[in-house]
Parts: structure tokens; C-alpha cells; sequence
């Protein structure tokens, strides 16, 4: 089954699980969705439970953190990760805090899913990488799976967590994804990450679209003699800290690798936690792929794939570390 | 819809008109006289150092009560705002709990001394936490009418906010929701004609809020403040309206603010002495008290059992609260998230500073739980 598939059945699954449960946002009803990710919920649960919303992702996720108050389960979409700073507000101020400022009285029990992510041709608007700026706020937590069996088992856990989750899904992944899903109802924990590939020489570590390119990067690797151990971080908030550093310890090279614009970005921080906690088993500098600092995905497919990561790239920094 | 602008007409037997007794009106009259005693004694706090901070809804107190005086008790569900003090009183905050507010005290049931003072909320009487960033809780409350509609439960959900933050973006897109889905929510505005030191002139392309409501098909309705009377039946009209499934109601109260915006603000700087003043005439507590009066429901005896009941009650709020322990330091990372940190979590790695992202191997910044 394909990623989105997963993501729509679990949807699906859930919401007969708990009637708590609702889906709001733009085109999610009879459309399902400009990714499909919907499809069918209208036509199961109605209207009320699957809710086309006007234009307003302020509205979507404002409304959404009054029902789960409430006692609803809501499950926000927002169309493109890209569009998701209108509730930047609502999310940072106020679904983020809401447990700590009101000392535990309250909660924002919610899982607002997101697609993001570049090398679709969505240029500037439709590309980008959001997860640092979530990543970095106490009171959230930020799920990133990058297969299908990860996207159920994390989105059921989300839909269940007693706390907001941005739960962003990369778009490139929908359909070239696949993967088994078994049946039955697995959870995955949020707070672990996957070692995806074991080796000895160097760990790549990733998640999202980049942790399918460190595995074919480690891929290439192999005919040359060069064992990349990958990880996928799997949720950025709260990180596994323990497994990274468990790789990182073992093959005391580092490449970490995201999307997102370097400066600032998410790899940062797994880099800082490296160099304070991994240290003395660290035999070459951390080094990081990452999106250029430009300030989006240009559109021209030879723009597009000179800001993307990739294989190719991914591989070429772990040669210049495994020689380091 | 119509906005609609309502005179407050004297009645020949005050209140009757509106099936008022005796004993309610004089209930309303009461929690606007502590309710002020409450806030007088905040700026006093305040000038003598025991508190930092005071925003004050001096002023606001009939709207506030006339509004919120036919809500149910623990169905209904209030989102105020930080000038909400007599709204809450209504609603069944205690002037003690106010006032652990003020004090930051561990036991304050708005945030156990997180938050300023003003920003209040008490989850077991369906009193939702208020913020700093404004309009943000009107999009709040119309979740909370959507769940309510959804599930098909007769709560009335009431909001608040001054005529500043209705020029917030939330407030439109909130108000457009509720229209869209004839929530069971009423919208207060509190006009009283500044946002800090920005006069309506400049905040506003309208000079009612009300006109608003026609945008997002429900009605706006404009109430004087200052007549409590005129403020119930509005209340009470939006209340039935919102719980007989008619849908939402934008009620613009005009207020006066007989304070600064806040302890922190000089409002001499851009309000002169003659306006202030002239406001005085606009303060709802008087108007009150002289309509009781001439309607023989208060002479002399029973304001001054009144008031020396309000200076007691204000006195014991303020000693009781203030006696009460400043909050653990050691608890200040609760509740952050609901669970305990995470399974990996109980690494040794992550206990400790190390959790909360000040560690490093020599605990540079961290070390205390």
C-alpha cells in the first residue's frame, strides 16, 4: 500500500474507533482532499465529522483547539505545510501552551497533518519544509514518518496523544512509497527513532524523503567498501536522542541530512546534541546536507533539483567523511 | 441582518419588564460593588509593591454583569478576556481566586502563578484560560459551540473581547465559522473607544462593531454599558437565541475605561483631563445604584451592610490569597506535555536538565531537577 493509502485508511479506522474524532479543513469533504488523503471519509462519516472549512487555516486550527477543549478529537488538515503560518499564532501561543500556562488544567488534544516537502514541482509555496519551526516549541510534537507501516502506527499514536501533534506527511512520498501494512492495531511510540540500515563506517541520519535517500545513498556506498549505518528520526519532538547517539558512538562519524534550509534547521539541533553528548567518540567533524539557504524551492526542474538533496550528494559527503 | 440599537426605557417597576426580582437585581448590583472593590484593591496592591501588574475592567463591570447574569452555571462555557473580572464573578469565580491570580500564588487556579495577573481560567466551571495575544480566544469559543452543536447539547458558549482586538483577524475569521454554521456563541465586544491609546478613529473604519455581524449573517446588537438593565435583556435575548439553535449574536457593549489600559500605561499622555472626567457620568455603579434607589430596592441601611460586606469580602480575598505559597520552583516543567517524558526518555541521558534541553556533558546551564 502506498503512503497516502495508509494515512487514509488509518484516518478511517480511527474515526470508527472514536466518534470523538473529527477531520476539518479545505477540500476535505466530498473532494477527500487535494492529495486524496480524505477520500471516502465524507461518504462514511457525513458532513458534521468531515468538515469542508472556509479558507481560513487560523480558523481551522482556532476552531480545532475550542473542540478539543471541548472534548473532541480534532484532525486538522492543512492543504500545504506551505500555508500553515495564518495558525502559526494559534498553534505556537496557544494550542503549544495551553497545558502548561492553565499548570495541566487544560489540553489541545490534536493532530494537525500537514503535506511539505519539495521535488514535485511546487516551487516556493508548495515545497516547503516547516518542521523547525514546530520542532522548536516545548508543548508540541512533531511526528515525520517515511513509510507506510510508520505512518499508521505514528498517526494512530498522534490521534491518541493527549497533546497537539503536527504530524507533516512529504508530499513526493504519497504514491512512490510502498510499503506493508499489516493488519490490526499497531501503535508506534512517538520518541523513537528507527535504525533503517545497519553498518559500521558512518550514520546518516534523517527523516521524511531524506531518509529513503540515505538508503539508497547507503546503496551506493557499498560497492565501494564504505558501511553507512541509517537512522530515521521518525519524530523530531520529542527526539531519540539514545539511538542517535548509540549509531554515532559506534561509527563515530556523523552526516545528518534534511531538507529545509541549512541555516537554523532542524539537523542543527541533532548535531549540537552530537557534539555535547557524543564527543569523544566523534573521529570527524558532523556534517550536514541540506537545502540551500535560499528562501524556497524554485519552480524549473534544473532549480528544483539544484536546492534538493539527493542520493547522489548524500553519498558524495559520507566519501569525504569515511576518508576524513 | 439588522443591526439593532436598543434604549434603555425606565420601567415603571424596574426590572418586572424583564422578570427580574428584587433579589436578582440587587444579586447584579452586588457583584458590580465587589467586583470594583476587587479591582480598586488590585491598583493598591499594585502602588504598594505586592503585585506587578494590574489590567483593570473599571468601567466595564455592568456590561459584564448585565451579559453574563442569565448564563447556566457550570453547562454554559465562558472565554474572557483580561478585563473579564465581573463576567467571572457572574459566572462563579471567587474574589479569593482573583486574587491568587494577582499574587501568582502555587494554589491560583487560573495558572498556579504562570501567567500575569489577569489571565484567568478554571476548568471545572467551564471558564477557559485566557492569553496575551488577543482575539485568539474568539476562534476558541467557536470550537467549543461547534463541539456543543455537533453533539447536539444545549451549551451556550460566550466570548469577550475589547473593540481592538476585533480588528484581529481571528475575530473575522471566527465570526464568518459561526455564521457559517449558526453556532450556539455570542460575541461581546467591550467598546470602550481605545486600544491602549488608540482612539476608535483610528482603529476602526465603522464606528459600531456591531455593523460587523451583517458580514457573517447573524445579528449585531449595540448596548450602552452603563445601563445594566439594557445589557441583561440583550444578554438574554442573544442566550435564548444561541440555545434554541437560532444561531450566534455579536453584541457590542459601549463602555468607558475609568483606568489606565493597564498599571503599566499613562493614559494622561493621550486622554486630557475634561474627557476623563466627562466619562466619570458614564460609570456603570452609580447609574445602577441610583435606579435601585428610586425604585425603593436600596436605601441607606442596605448599601452600607453592602458595602461593608464587599469591603469584607475584598479584605479576606486579599489576605487569604496573599498568605498562600509562592509556587515550587521544582514543578515549573510540569505540564508540559501530558505523559511523563516518553519510554526512551527514562535514559539516564534524558533525566534531569539533560531532558529539557540545558545539559551537555557539563551542565552548563542545567543540573537541578
Amino acid at each position: 500500500m502506498t503512503l497516502i493509502e495508509s494515512v487514509r485508511d488509518t484516518l478511517a479506522q480511527e474515526m470508527r474507533r472514536d466518534e470523538a474524532i473529527v477531520v476539518l479543513g479545505e477540500d476535505v469533504g466530498k473532494k477527500g482532499g487535494v492529495f486524496l488523503a480524505t477520500d471516502g471519509l465524507f461518504g462514511e462519516f457525513g458532513g458534521d465529522r468531515v468538515l469542508d472549512t472556509p479558507l481560513s487555516e487560523s480558523m481551522i486550527v482556532g476552531v480545532s483547539i475550542g473542540a478539543a477543549i471541548a472534548g473532541l478529537r480534532p484532525v486538522p488538515e492543512i492543504q500545504f505545510a506551505d500555508f500553515i503560518f495564518p495558525a502559526f499564532n494559534q498553534i505556537l501561543s496557544e494550542a503549544a501552551r495551553m497545558r502548561f500556562r492553565s499548570n495541566g488544567a487544560f489540553a489541545c488534544p490534536m493532530t494537525i497533518r500537514a503535506p511539505y516537502g519539495g521535488g514535485v514541482h511546487g516551487a516556493l509555496y508548495h515545497s516547503q519544509s516547516v518542521e523547525a519551526f514546530f520542532a522548536h516549541i516545548p508543548g508540541l510534537k512533531v511526528v515525520i514518518p517515511s513509510t507506510p507501516y510508520d505512518a499508521r502506527g505514528l498517526l494512530r499514536t498522534s490521534i491518541r496523544d493527549d497533546d497537539p501533534v503536527l504530524f507533516f506527511e512529504h508530499k513526493k512520498m504519497y504514491r512512490s512509497i510502498r510499503g506493508d501494512v499489516p493488519e490490526g492495531d499497531y501503535t508506534i511510540p512517538i520518541g523513537q527513532a528507527k535504525v533503517t540500515r545497519e553498518g559500521t563506517h558512518v550514520t546518516i541520519i534523517a527523516y521524511g524523503l531524506m531518509a529513503h535517500y540515505a538508503l539508497e545513498a547507503a546503496d551506493l556506498l557499498e560497492s565501494e567498501g564504505v558501511s553507512a549505518e541509517v537512522v530515521d528520526v521518525r519524530t523530531l519532538r520529542p527526539l531519540d536522542g539514545e539511538t542517535l547517539l548509540n549509531s554515532v558512538r559506534k561509527t563515530g562519524k556523523a552526516v545528518i541530512v534534511y531538507e529545509d534550509n541549512r541555516f537554523g534547521g532542524y539537523g542543527a539541533e541533532i548535531a549540537a546534541i552530537l557534539a555535547e553528548e557524543a564527543f569523544d567518540h566523534l573521529d570527524g567533524p558532523i556534517v550536514r546536507v541540506t537545502g540551500p539557504d535560499v528562501p524556497g524551492v524554485p519552480y524549473n526542474h534544473v532549480l528544483e533539483d539544484w536546492f534538493m538533496p539527493n542520493p547522489d550528494r548524500i553519498a558524495n559527503a559520507v566519501r569525504r567523511l569515511a576518508a576524513y | 441582518m439588522a443591526t439593532t440599537k436598543t434604549e434603555g426605557k425606565s420601567q415603571t417597576a424596574l426590572g418586572s419588564n424583564l422578570g427580574l426580582s428584587r433579589d436578582e437585581l440587587i444579586e447584579m448590583y452586588r457583584l458590580m460593588a465587589v467586583t470594583r472593590a476587587v479591582d480598586e484593591r488590585m491598583w493598591i496592591l499594585n502602588r504598594a509593591g505586592k503585585i506587578p501588574f494590574v489590567i483593570s475592567g473599571q468601567g466595564h463591570e455592568g456590561a459584564q454583569v448585565g451579559l453574563a447574569f442569565p448564563l447556566q452555571k457550570g453547562h454554559d462555557w465562558m472565554v474572557p478576556y483580561y478585563r473579564s473580572v465581573a463576567s467571572l464573578l457572574t459566572f462563579g469565580m471567587s474574589p479569593r481566586e482573583i486574587m491568587l491570580a494577582q499574587f501568582a500564588r502555587g494554589v491560583d487556579p487560573s495558572s498556579g502563578g504562570r501567567q500575569m495577573p489577569g489571565h484567568y481560567g478554571i476548568k471545572d466551571r467551564n471558564i477557559l484560560s485566557v492569553s496575551s495575544p488577543v482575539a485568539t480566544q474568539i476562534l476558541h469559543a467557536t470550537g467549543i459551540a461547534w463541539a456543543a452543536k455537533l453533539r447536539k447539547q444545549d451549551i451556550v458558549t460566550i466570548t469577550y473581547l475589547g473593540e481592538g482586538s476585533s480588528n484581529q483577524g481571528d475575530f473575522h475569521e471566527a465570526l464568518n465559522f459561526a455564521g457559517v454554521h449558526q453556532l450556539p456563541v455570542i460575541y461581546v465586544v467591550e467598546n470602550n473607544g481605545y486600544a491602549i491609546s488608540v482612539p476608535m478613529a483610528l482603529q476602526s473604519a465603522v464606528e459600531d462593531i456591531a455593523i460587523r455581524a451583517a458580514g457573517y449573517n447573524m445579528p449585531g446588537v449595540i448596548v450602552d454599558g452603563a445601563d445594566v438593565l439594557n445589557c441583561y435583556a440583550a444578554g438574554r435575548e442573544a442566550i435564548d437565541r444561541a440555545r434554541s439553535g437560532q444561531g450566534p449574536t455579536l453584541i457590542e457593549a459601549k463602555v468607558t475605561r475609568l483606568t489606565a489600559h493597564s498599571s503599566d500605561d499613562q493614559q494622561s499622555k493621550y486622554r486630557n483631563a475634561d474627557e476623563m472626567e466627562a466619562e466619570k457620568s458614564r460609570d456603570p455603579l452609580p447609574l445602577f445604584r441610583d435606579q435601585l434607589r428610586e425604585a425603593g430596592m436600596l436605601d441607606d441601611a442596605i448599601e452600607a451592610q453592602m458595602l461593608a460586606e464587599s469591603r469584607k469580602v475584598v479584605e479576606d480575598a486579599t489576605d487569604w490569597a496573599e498568605a498562600q505559597a509562592d509556587p515550587d520552583p521544582a514543578t515549573a516543567q510540569r505540564h508540559v506535555y501530558a505523559d511523563a517524558p516518553p519510554a526512551r526518555m527514562d535514559d539516564p541521558l534524558w533525566q534531569g536538565a539533560r531532558f529539557i534541553g540545558d545539559g551537555g556533558p557539563f551542565g552548563i546551564l542545567g543540573g537541578e531537577e
